[in-house]
């Protein structure tokens, strides 16, 4: 369950944002997921719904409401592009699993379908980042 | 905005030194005196974690011995496998050892995603076999890990010393905590490095002898503990306390 600990971070950024702002209260957080990072988004939520919990404070009231950046990814040999399904239909289950983890070891455990080259760029699809957050001061 | 950078700092919030083993030049024994320095260390009974940074050439799994023993548990994140008592995390337990063709916004990435899911508890020391020069993985740990302090190896010659002092320069530049130059794989009396790392007004911690069995000790970390690497790494470690 390591979704618990990138529910922490947005949670962590998101005071950090506010305090910055200085707001006094959020409202709502508007997160972003990248695809390739497999998130489940059950455990995810009820992470995020245990640590809002424990620690109230300005995230007391807030909403969340999760997207997921679909993936994109780019050769830069033959400049073909392709999403995060072609990849997984090559993948076993722990190079995907590994994936989740990391998504960064897609360049280890896939190369690009149409050329098979391993020097293709992630244009989008990973990461955990916010999108936006409202509050009152 | 990317939102796990901010976690970082809570995950090594209870860390009570970060010691990261560095060098400009590559080969010149970074790895085994990381591992080294974490065998010794938790041999004293002290609580250590390993963090292998070299994500190209990932090496302390072969020094500690460590094999294909699958995902690390989860737990809140990520919870470094025990291996010889030292909590060790590597991107090795990803990439099943294949090669590894990362460019350098990928490097960051992983380094981000590692800081912020791994759970290393509490420690009184976490130890980072850094890869080679000052690149993205050097710029990473600067920006990221705050108290990192910087333990800097070179070898007795002229070559890695250019390198070497590069990464110095930089450092005190920065203003960044180096605890000293530590010269590896000396075959004869020389004070060429400590000349050198003196003109650059930083603390030399003195040398450790070519070992030719070392070989014998690598994969096996009773053995290491016993070798002679070992004890001129003991010796260093004395005159700065750890
Ligand atoms: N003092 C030493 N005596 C003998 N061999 C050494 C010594 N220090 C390092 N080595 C060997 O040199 C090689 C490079 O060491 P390594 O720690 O991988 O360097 P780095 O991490 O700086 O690239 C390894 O094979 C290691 O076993
Ligand atoms: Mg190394
Ligand atoms: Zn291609």
């Amino acid at each position: 369950m390591h979704e618990w600990a990138l529910a922490e971070s947005i949670l962590v950024a998101a005071v950090e944002a506010a305090e910055k702002e200085k707001l006094k209260t959020i409202i709502e957080i508007k997160i972003s997921i990248g695809e390739l990072q497999q998130i489940e988004q059950d455990i995810f939520e009820f992470a995020l719904g245990e640590i809002i919990k424990s620690q109230g404070g300005k995230l007391k009231n807030v909403k969340t409401i999760i997207e997921t950046e679909k993936s994109t990814l780019k050769c830069k040999n033959c400049e073909h592009t392709w999403d995060f399904s072609d990849m997984k239909k090559k993948l076993n289950e722990d190079e995907s699993e590994a994936i989740h983890f990391i998504p960064e070891v897609a360049f280890v455990h896939t190369r690009c379908p149409k050329c098979g080259s391993p020097d293709f760029e992630i244009m989008s699809g990973r990461g955990v980042s916010i999108i936006s957050i409202r509050g009152e001061r | 905005m990317e939102a796990r950078v901010s976690v970082i700092e809570k995950r090594l919030k209870n860390i009570k030194r970060i010691i990261s083993v560095a060098s400009g030049k590559g080969g010149v024994g970074k790895s085994l005196v990381a591992s080294s320095l974490a065998l010794n260390l938790a041999n004293k009974g002290y609580n250590v974690g390993l963090f292998d940074l070299d994500l190209y050439g990932p090496s302390s799994h072969v020094i500690l011995g460590v094999k294909g023993q699958g995902f690390p548990e989860e737990e809140k994140g990520i919870i470094p496998p025990k291996v010889h008592g030292i909590g060790f995390m590597s991107v090795v337990y990803f990439t099943e050892d294949k090669p590894s063709p990362f460019r350098g916004i990928d490097v960051s990435n992983i380094i981000i995603e590692l800081l912020a899911i791994t759970q290393w508890g509490s420690l009184d020391y976490l130890v980072i076999d850094m890869p080679p020069g000052i690149g993205d993985e050097t710029l990473d740990v600067i920006r990221l890990i705050k108290k990192s302090e910087f333990l800097v190896v070179s070898t007795p010659s002229k070559v890695a010393l250019a390198a070497v002092s590069k990464l110095l320069k930089l450092l005190k530049e920065l203003k960044i905590p180096i605890i000293g130059v530590l010269e590896n794989m000396a075959m004869t009396k020389s004070s060429f490095i400590q000349n050198e790392v003196g003109k650059l007004g930083l603390p030399y911690l003195g040398s450790i002898s070519f070992d030719k069995n070392l070989e014998e000790s690598i994969g096996k970390p009773d053995r290491l503990l016993d070798a002679d690497f070992m004890k001129d790494l003991d010796k260093i470690l004395e005159g700065i306390n750890l």
